[in-house]
């Protein structure tokens, strides 16, 4: 019954392809990523090298959603914030190293995200992000509010970062970012892993099709649940290390700014890629130390502008438009080779 | 209005007074069907006649204003889609109702999953989702798509997609089928070949057919169920049903002679 041909099918590729993945070319990005995240403190500021890694692994947890899931969450800030502070408050009052102090963070913004996300995804498109949005809000009017517990608008000041006694990661942000690393690098294969699992599976059809994978007898909500958990407990993650590296944890993680920020650097990089979040966190945090360090005053200014021509221009972003056009003239010279006989299943 | 069913037939799916009122406009107004166990039951009737309504109704994409639905005798009136499914009602949609960026592999291999708890794995590799490999590869020669198992979907020709969407209905290996148009905007040639895997995979399921091809209804139908305006107007066997004065007036006359 699929020989004969009702229309054509033309050769675009709609969305994401999740077919004709290269594992060799997987490999080499790997490599080169992980060249790249070793060589970083040489090369940047060490600190900033730190906030460029955990901004990436924040951009990508916010991808699970955002870009495997079809979910935008405009609240994302209340999972990095609150995990911050609880890391900040775990490293200071119990003293443990500070990698224990993260996961603390990290748990705690799973459970926050469990009533949150139950809430939450009971709407959809622009109703959900303004629904994560008031939620984000009322975690940042609690913390501002609850001065005696997070300093309120001075913050969570002088947050140690003991690590088993070694003084060098203690004391020094380079030797620090290398016992930092690990746990940011766990979280981005973790994310991987989510994504490539029968559970990324379901989230990407639910992401195409919500209608349909709910004919196939899967429970939606729990899906989404379930990703927005896993999200904010990676975004947890990244909170958690990034109040370590600056030993202080500002009002502003909390912020609804630090939500649209990482939603910028996703949509920067392109959703659904992965790779996309790492990229746009680099270029976002470098571009805005570089503005800081010139002493230039509208920084917002310029990353707005930055953001509104990828937009335009790249619509899948800088990752998602390399990536597609790769992928299209794979499919375009494989198909060509092909054709005619491939339309034709019986032939073949 | 209503033919009386042999007793000793199981009924697979009932309605009783199923009622569906959409801002004052009663779609679907107290409808008692009737699905007998292993038959092939068409719903006809004509645009707006209230099919697609009820079918929606049937797997719980639409909740009823008043009335009640049972399969095998258990209730499952407002329970969500996924609910229904899980019940053994598989369905097929109208319009090609597909994920975009999968493949017909990956399709399939998720309408496999769909009715077991392995969805939530999310530790595990997605290669997990291969292991049924022959069923999978089973299910996509049985539409014709093995090969082009391994295309994304956005590439795959009308008549391809519709014959996917029966393949990923049949992945639940139902004990009950809704079939949605199934050879909607499809060639002759693809008809027939439609109906030839529609009389397979009926074979010890019970099947509900809409389908406005009446080639298709005659060929297939053991019953058939004529709605109009919401309402049931006719039911009985195909053959009987078509010489129906009433009937005639509604809707099959226009179409015999189209």
């Amino acid at each position: 019954m699929t020989q004969s041909v009702e229309t054509e099918a033309p050769v675009t590729v709609t969305g994401t392809p999740v077919a004709g993945r290269d594992p060799r070319l997987r490999w080499a990005l790997l490599a080169v990523g992980l060249v790249a995240a070793l060589a970083l403190p040489w090369f940047v500021y060490p600190p900033v090298a730190m906030d460029i890694v955990a901004m990436a692994l924040f951009a990508i947890a916010l991808d699970i959603l955002l870009g495997f899931t079809g979910l935008l969450s405009f609240g994302h800030a209340a999972f990095w914030g609150s995990s911050a502070y609880v890391t900040g408050l775990v490293a200071t009052h119990y003293g443990v190293p500070f990698p224990v102090a993260v996961v603390g963070g990290a748990v705690f913004a799973m459970i926050l995200a469990v009533p949150l996300g139950y809430l939450s995804i009971r709407r959809s498109g622009i109703y959900f992000a303004m629904v994560t949005l008031a939620f984000a809000q009322m975690v940042y009017f609690v913390a501002y509010q609850w001065s005696d517990l997070t300093g309120g608008e001075n913050g969570l000041q002088g947050v140690p970062r003991s690590f088993f006694g070694i003084d060098l990661v203690e004391t020094e942000s380079f030797y620090f970012y290398y016992a930092a690393l690990p746990i940011l690098l766990l979280g981005m294969w973790a994310a991987w892993r989510i994504v490539h699992s029968p559970f990324g599976r379901v989230l990407v059809s639910i992401r195409d099709n919500t209608q349909r994978a709910r004919a196939l007898g899967y429970e939606v909500e729990k899906y989404k649940v379930m990703a927005f958990v896993l999200s904010a407990g990676l975004t947890g993650l990244a909170g958690g290390v990034f109040a370590i590296n600056h030993g202080f944890v500002a009002l502003t993680e909390l912020h609804w700014s630090t939500s649209g920020e990482v939603v910028l650097m996703t949509v920067l990089g392109g959703i659904g890629t992965l790779w996309g979040g790492i990229l746009g966190a680099f270029l976002a945090v470098m571009l805005a130390d570089y503005l800081a360090s010139s002493g230039f005053s509208g920084i917002d200014l310029v990353t707005g502008t930055v953001f509104v021509l990828v937009v335009l221009l790249f619509r899948r972003g800088i990752w998602g438009t390399v990536r597609h056009q790769w992928l299209a003239r794979r499919l375009r010279r494989s198909s060509s080779r092909r054709s005619p006989a491939d339309a034709d299943p019986a032939k073949r | 209005m209503f033919v009386v069913t042999s007793p000793d037939a199981r009924v697979a799916v009932r309605t009783r007074a199923l009622t569906k009122v959409f801002r004052g406009f009663r779609a679907v107004d107290s409808v008692d069907l009737e699905v007998r166990e292993g038959s092939v039951h068409a719903l006809v009737g004509p645009n707006g006649a209230g099919k697609t309504t009820l079918f929606n109704l049937l797997t719980g994409f639409v909740s009823p204003t008043s009335g009640a639905i049972t399969v095998f005798d258990e209730d499952v009136t407002g329970q969500p889609p996924e609910q229904v499914a899980r019940r053994g009602v598989a369905r097929s949609f109208q319009i090609t109702s597909l994920f975009e960026t999968l493949t017909g592999r990956e399709h399939v291999e998720l309408a496999l999953q769909g009715l077991t708890r392995q969805g939530f794995r999310f530790w595990r590799s997605e290669k997990l989702l291969g292991r049924n490999r022959a069923r999978v590869e089973e299910l996509l020669t049985q539409v014709g798509l093995m090969p082009l198992a391994d295309k994304p979907v956005g590439l795959l020709a009308y008549g391809q997609k519709r014959a996917l969407e029966l393949s990923l209905a049949l992945a639940l290996d139902p004990p009950v089928m809704l079939l949605d148009e199934p050879t909607a905007g499809m060639g002759v040639e693809d008809v027939d070949r439609t109906i030839e895997l529609i009389r397979r995979i009926a074979t010890g399921r019970t099947v509900v057919l809409v389908d406005h091809n009446m080639h298709v209804v005659g060929s297939l139908a053991d019953r058939v169920t004529v709605l109009q305006q919401g309402r049931i107007l006719a039911e009985g066997p195909y053959h009987e049903v078509r010489t129906d004065e009433r009937v005639i007036t509604a809707y099959l006359g226009e179409a015999d002679h189209a």
